[in-house]
């Protein structure tokens, strides 16, 4: 694993590309909203991202089960990545979904149950590298680590339920419910191209993310392993 | 007198104890540690009192902080009971897992040759009845300052399951924080994100029962804390060992 | 009685225990010797199976570590540098929590006899905290022997104690060995150590470096053994 793969390289210069054609669809060859104009295009880079945000949690959850089965490090390398890639779109996720918000709805923030879990997930997370950080030996910060994800991943889902409860208290904010809450609202054909194929985009460069950060992970593991070597 | 003593000791030592039968069980390990922990606490009675001060603090609080007139104020007394609640709980939390490891103590637990569960549960089932004993005493005085009626049997269910909940996971995540080096900061961090589900269903079904609502309504977030305790004590039941092993 | 094959423990990539063989035959009493972080309590706590071996056998009582855990702690009394007793229970009370843990069923006989055995009767209904260290040590070792255990480890346990302690503690020691348990003691000091145990053995780099019984000491002394076996 010294040298960068090929396939690696490859897969970078696609993630480039693939994310220019996607905003290309979504900013030029989408058609534009009739109701919310052109802050609308924003939608199709938030869902795309918040896809791809929940792929890394579902990754991470899973990771952290088959980490407490196996009890092999390459699940807890596994963890991380997706934790730390699903942390960070997540958060373009919401950033987006207050851009989006606020002229087309006046508000900086919606309470609709997506984007409230999206932002309780993001605290799961702070928590979980907080957790890691407060350990020294990396076996602990492994297993404690695998715990927490498979508790968020179990307690996340359940908020999102809750939350589409207090609906009743928090008023849907008017033209959300076209739009993000039920997730197919009425597209056209040219929409729904700049949809999935910013689906695809996200995924591609999510896979993208993820190869280079296990890489990563090897590679400080590899570090430390030198360091206790050259300190005996 | 010293060399007598013992001598004397060494010789009844030389004849081996009364034949010790050692019958370890789950049942009795878990109510072993709550009726440890129980007649600790009642002695010191420290971490009650704490936790009963704090809480009557921050209802305090939330009366300056919310200046709100009755009609409002009607709204908000589940938030408000469940918020003070999960305050209180972390403190206790946190002391009850900091008795165990500073003095090793639970190193002793561990040694004992039962299931690592049977500790899992004696130790939440005493955090929950230090959680309870608060309540307890909390609803007669907020009752009483804002001329409320909170004692109506559906209400104490609720907040008999919401802190069943709550205190499945805190006492699992405190197993957890209180070996890192950050301590008592960080179970907070780690168990408000994670017990957001339990807090909000209390607190909707709480605000249900308080407003009179169709019980229609109430049932789902009951359900839903139903399905949180048990799915939430099966997985510390089974991950408890893990997380406390070396 | 304890059999231990090329034991390894390694914290996240530090190794503490490279290989250690050790082989204690019922009845003996073992001094562990040897210099600050050979990993003496990391050994202990590898027998008392408070920690898992990353590698290697570990038999204790006739039982595999880690596997049949639950076994081997039955037949087990722990005495480490820490008193494990809870300050705001009385003596009698300390005694009766580990007695209900061990499954002693008839535990106030036992706990008076305990009692006895230490020297600690007439202070059996007084708070823990309120107990000098030697004291508290003492029940200690009368918490570790309350389900009348086979193998008994000791941690360092003269740490903190003063000269009439020290004594006391002497005593206790020679009651518990007396009656025919199986002692391994780890120790700084090795006059105490002389005095008590039937052999001795030190642990140096990770692996027990030498090991000799008090007959084969009869023409060396400790001290120049325990340096021989360092510098080796």
């Amino acid at each position: 694993m010294q040298t960068k793969p090929i396939a690696l390289t490859i897969l970078d210069a696609a993630s480039v590309i693939v994310l220019g054609i996607a905003a290309y669809l979504a900013l030029v060859f989408a058609p534009t909203e009739l109701v919310m104009g052109d802050v609308q295009r924003v939608f199709y880079f938030h869902v795309g991202t918040a896809w791809v945000g929940l792929l890394g949690f579902l990754i991470a959850a899973l990771s952290g089960v088959v980490y407490i089965i196996t009890k092999d490090m390459k699940w807890d390398r596994f963890e991380v990545a997706a934790v730390e890639v699903s942390t960070m779109f997540f958060f373009i996720t919401i950033v987006l979904g207050s851009i989006w918000a606020r002229p087309a709805w006046n508000t900086w923030w919606t309470w609709d149950p997506r984007l409230t879990t999206a932002a309780v997930t993001e605290l799961i997370y702070v928590a979980y590298f907080m957790l890691r950080q407060g350990i020294e030996d990396p076996e602990k910060r492994a297993r404690f680590g695998a715990v927490y994800t498979l508790l968020g991943g179990i307690s996340a889902p359940i908020t999102f339920m809750v939350i589409r409860l207090f609906r009743t208290i928090h008023p849907v904010v008017i033209g959300n419910q076209s739009a993000a809450a039920q997730g197919g609202f009425d597209m056209t054909a040219d929409m729904r191209t700049a949809f999935f194929f910013a689906l695809f985009a996200f995924t591609v460069i999510f896979i993208d993310l993820m190869w280079h950060r296990l890489r990563l992970g090897a590679f400080q593991e590899k570090v430390e392993q030198l360091k206790l070597k050259v300190s005996i | 007198m010293q060399a007598r003593t013992s001598a004397r000791r060494l010789q009844a030592a030389k004849n081996r104890p009364s034949s010790i039968v050692c019958r370890p069980s789950f049942v009795k390990a878990m109510m072993a540690v709550v009726q440890k922990d129980l007649a600790a606490e009642f002695r010191s009675r420290e971490l009650l009192s704490a936790m009963l001060v704090f809480s009557l603090l921050v209802i305090l609080i939330f009366n300056f902080a919310l200046e709100l007139d009755i009609k409002t104020r009607q709204s908000v007394t589940a938030g408000v009971l469940w918020t003070t609640f999960a305050f209180a709980g972390t403190l206790g939390l946190n002391r009850s897992m900091a008795v165990e490891k500073d003095r090793g103590c639970m190193d002793g637990l561990l040694l004992a040759p039962v299931d690592r569960a049977a500790i899992y549960f004696g130790k939440a089932i005493s955090n929950l009845a230090f959680m309870l004993i608060v309540e307890a005493i909390v609803l007669p005085v907020y009752s009483m300052l804002y001329n409320v009626n909170l004692f109506q049997a559906g209400l104490l269910g609720v907040i008999l399951l919401g802190s069943i909940g709550y205190t499945a996971v805190g006492t699992l995540l405190a197993a957890m924080s209180v070996q890192t080096r950050t301590r008592d900061v960080l179970l907070p961090i780690l168990l408000f994100p994670v017990a957001i589900p339990v807090l909000l269903a209390s607190v909707k079904a709480s605000g249900g029962l308080l407003d009179g609502a169709e019980f229609s309504e109430i049932l789902t977030p009951l359900n839903i804390l139903i399905v949180y305790d048990v799915i939430f004590i099966a997985v510390a039941y089974m991950v408890f060992d893990f997380v406390v092993e070396e | 009685m304890i059999e231990v094959n090329q034991l390894v423990k390694r914290f996240g990539l530090k190794v503490v225990l490279r290989g250690a063989d050790f082989n204690v035959r019922p009845g003996e009493f073992v001094a562990l010797l040897g210099p600050n972080g050979a990993g003496k309590t990391t050994f202990l706590r590898i027998l008392a199976s408070l920690s898992r071996p990353s590698m290697g056998e570990v038999k204790v009582a006739g039982h595999r570590l880690p596997g049949e855990a639950a076994q081997v702690r039955a037949k087990l009394g722990v005495v480490s540098h820490l008193p494990l007793l809870y300050p705001d229970l009385t003596a009698e009370e300390n005694l009766e929590f580990y007695a209900r843990m061990y499954g002693i069923s008839n535990f106030h006989l036992r706990v008076t006899e305990v009692l006895e055995l230490i020297g600690l009767e007439r202070r059996r209904k007084d708070l823990v905290r309120t107990f000098s260290r030697g004291m508290q040590q003492r029940l200690a070792i009368g918490r570790a022997v309350i389900h009348d255990p086979e193998v008994m480890l000791f941690d360092e346990p003269y740490t903190g104690l003063d000269q009439d302690a020290s004594a006391m503690l002497d005593d206790v020691l020679r009651s518990v060995a007396a009656q025919g348990r199986t002692v391994v003691m780890t120790s700084h000091d090795l006059a105490r150590a002389e005095d008590l145990a039937t052999r001795f053995d030190i642990l140096s780099r990770g692996v027990i470096a030498a090991s000799a019984t008090k007959k084969d000491l009869k023409r060396t002394n400790l001290l120049a053994f325990y340096k021989q076996a360092l510098v080796d």
